[in-house]
């Protein structure tokens, strides 16, 4: 379980996260929505202790991000981040094995070659490497951006997978609303750098709800069983 | 096409290789053109090799652990002014003492006093900039050059108003050359040095893990701000070492590191920091070789490392291969 306890964050001026109290239970796929500069992306930050706070403070099964030592941390939780440039010139097998250095520091064991094999199998270098580090908690930050809808698909279908089939808890940020609806287990919505609203995909894509949201008109359809959100015209 | 065919190799065997001609310079520099008893040339050109071994050491090793904590492959240490206050450190004492009693004192007084005031430098700025509102490492680069700029505007003030005869002493003292080794010193940098690398060597499994940026060096564990901190004294440490040894070269760092990186298949530090350090020492020793034999001596290695390093950094520059 992740615990967000009254946390702030602070850019310059600018209260960028304001006073966030929540708690993320274990298990399944959790979406984090809402308009640019709601404070998305600088709560997955925190909560991953990319970045400190101001205030408050998170808690990963008990564990005070800000204190636990890193490599304890990152063995229950991962996380990815919107752009990953590096200078480094590897194989993609040389950087999934970084995911396995939490476990091995650097020395790799049969088994860790078989979690590498394993990740291997998805596309997306990235996170794969994510994968591979085989946290309870795994943290996404916009993991779609520049993909297309065929890789954007795949992607969510994994992360999915990981929630369902491993029991792995994932929180991903997104932008797009459908993504969230079909994909996710529960969705928290933000604004202003704070929690708007959260609950299941029903109690969130509701055409008031995501107008108070984003102030712009939404249509809500079924289709197929799924909530769709039309927004475009 | 050397890098293509060089490429194809694998990295233990291109380590081998340099390994082999680091030798091969080594022994020729030994002996090549011996007149005279060999207790006397053994022991003198002992001191020189050593010297150069010691600071090719420093310089590969800084370089690459520098590039790795800022993750960029064309900042060398000397960006954060290291040579800078360097030139300063020398033209203040020999403003304040004059030439002549700089020359006499210890040189193992002065080398510790140049080390501990660059290691200070390097440590104060790093926890202020770090202690601080921003912690980007951009902002520490930015810092590092305005204080390059400092350093180097203070040191020509000085060198203004200082007595012509002593200015010729300290023009002498801030080229870099491996004749005038202060054979003195070689014991106490190579302690220096071997206690730094210890250092080094405790966290070396972190490095790849580094490179790979701050946010995913986190991600994976690594206590990103500590490590970044004890690799930064390794490097002031080294840099301190060499540059007290024979003077700054500027260059030489990013000569050999971006060697390394261009011939090693892969940029795994296991690979790439035996490679630089292996370069460096060839480069050197090779270098003092075709200095003294070819060309008697006429001019500084130091000059020569500059023109070259100099020319390949604008390359890099116009090839837009660096990050």
């Amino acid at each position: 379980m992740i615990r967000i306890d009254n946390v702030s964050k602070r850019y310059g001026g600018t209260l960028v996260v304001d006073g966030v109290d929540l708690t993320l239970a274990s298990g399944g796929l959790t979406s984090i929505i809402g308009p640019n500069g709601a404070g998305k992306s600088t709560l997955l930050s925190m909560i991953s202790r990319l970045i400190g706070m101001d205030a408050g403070t998170v808690t990963v099964d008990g564990l005070d991000v800000t204190r636990t030592p890193g490599d304890v941390l990152a063995r229950r939780l991962s996380i990815l981040r919107q752009d990953n440039t590096m200078t480094a010139r590897l194989t993609v097998r040389d950087l999934v094995a970084f995911g396995r250095y939490p476990h091995n520091k650097g020395r790799l064991t049969v088994d860790d070659g078989r979690h590498i094999d394993r990740a291997l199998a998805y596309q997306r270098a990235f996170v794969a490497m994510v994968l591979c580090q085989d946290t309870d908690y795994m943290l996404f930050d916009e993991p779609l951006n520049n993909l297309d809808i065929k890789h954007a698909v795949t992607m969510m279908r994994l992360l999915r997978r990981a929630a369902e089939d491993l029991g792995k808890t994932v929180v991903v940020v997104l932008h797009d609303i459908n993504f969230a609806s079909c994909h996710s287990d529960r969705i928290i919505a933000m604004k202003n750098g704070r929690v708007a609203e959260q609950g299941s995909p029903e109690e969130i894509v509701r055409a008031e709800v995501l107008e108070a949201i984003y102030g712009t008109a939404f249509a809500i359809h079924m289709i197929d069983g799924q909530r769709i959100a039309t927004y475009f015209r | 096409m050397l890098p293509e065919a060089k490429r194809k190799m694998p990295p233990l065997g291109i380590l081998l290789v340099a390994g082999a001609v680091a030798l091969v310079a080594c022994a020729l520099f030994m002996t090549l053109g011996a007149k005279g008893s060999w207790s006397f040339i053994l022991p003198f050109r002992g001191k020189k090799l050593a010297a150069m071994l010691l600071v090719a050491f420093s310089i590969a090793v800084s370089t690459v652990l520098f590039q790795t904590i800022t993750n960029n492959r064309i900042l060398t240490p000397s960006i954060m002014g290291f040579d800078a206050l360097y030139a300063l450190i020398q033209t203040g004492f020999i403003l304040m003492f004059g030439a002549a009693r700089v020359s006499s004192a210890d040189p193992r007084l002065m080398f510790l006093v140049e080390c501990g005031a660059m290691i200070l430098f390097s440590c104060v700025l790093y926890r202020w900039l770090f202690s601080g509102a921003a912690r980007s490492l951009h902002q520490l680069l930015l810092v590092g050059i305005i204080f390059g700029v400092l350093f180097r505007s203070l040191s020509q003030f000085m060198q203004r108003i200082i007595d012509p005869n002593d200015f010729i002493v300290l023009q002498d003292r801030l080229f870099a050359s491996f004749n005038t080794v202060e054979s003195d010193l070689l014991g106490i940098a190579a302690l220096m040095i071997a206690a730094a690398t210890l250092v080094a060597w405790r966290v070396a499994h972190t490095f790849d893990v580094l490179a790979l940026g701050r946010e995913m060096a986190i991600g994976l564990g690594v206590p990103h701000r500590r490590v970044t901190t004890i690799i930064l004294v390794v490097v002031a440490v080294l840099v301190s070492a060499s540059t007290a040894l024979v003077g700054p070269v500027t260059f030489f760092g990013l000569l050999v590191a971006s060697l390394a990186y261009q011939v090693m298949p892969d940029s795994r530090h296991r690979h790439v920091l035996p490679a630089a350090v292996l370069f460096a020492m060839i480069a050197l020793v090779g270098g003092q070789i075709v200095l003294e034999r070819i060309f008697a001596f006429d001019t500084a290695l130091g000059i020569v490392i500059e023109f070259v390093g100099g020319l390949f950094f604008i390359l890099l520059l116009i090839r837009g291969a660096a990050r």
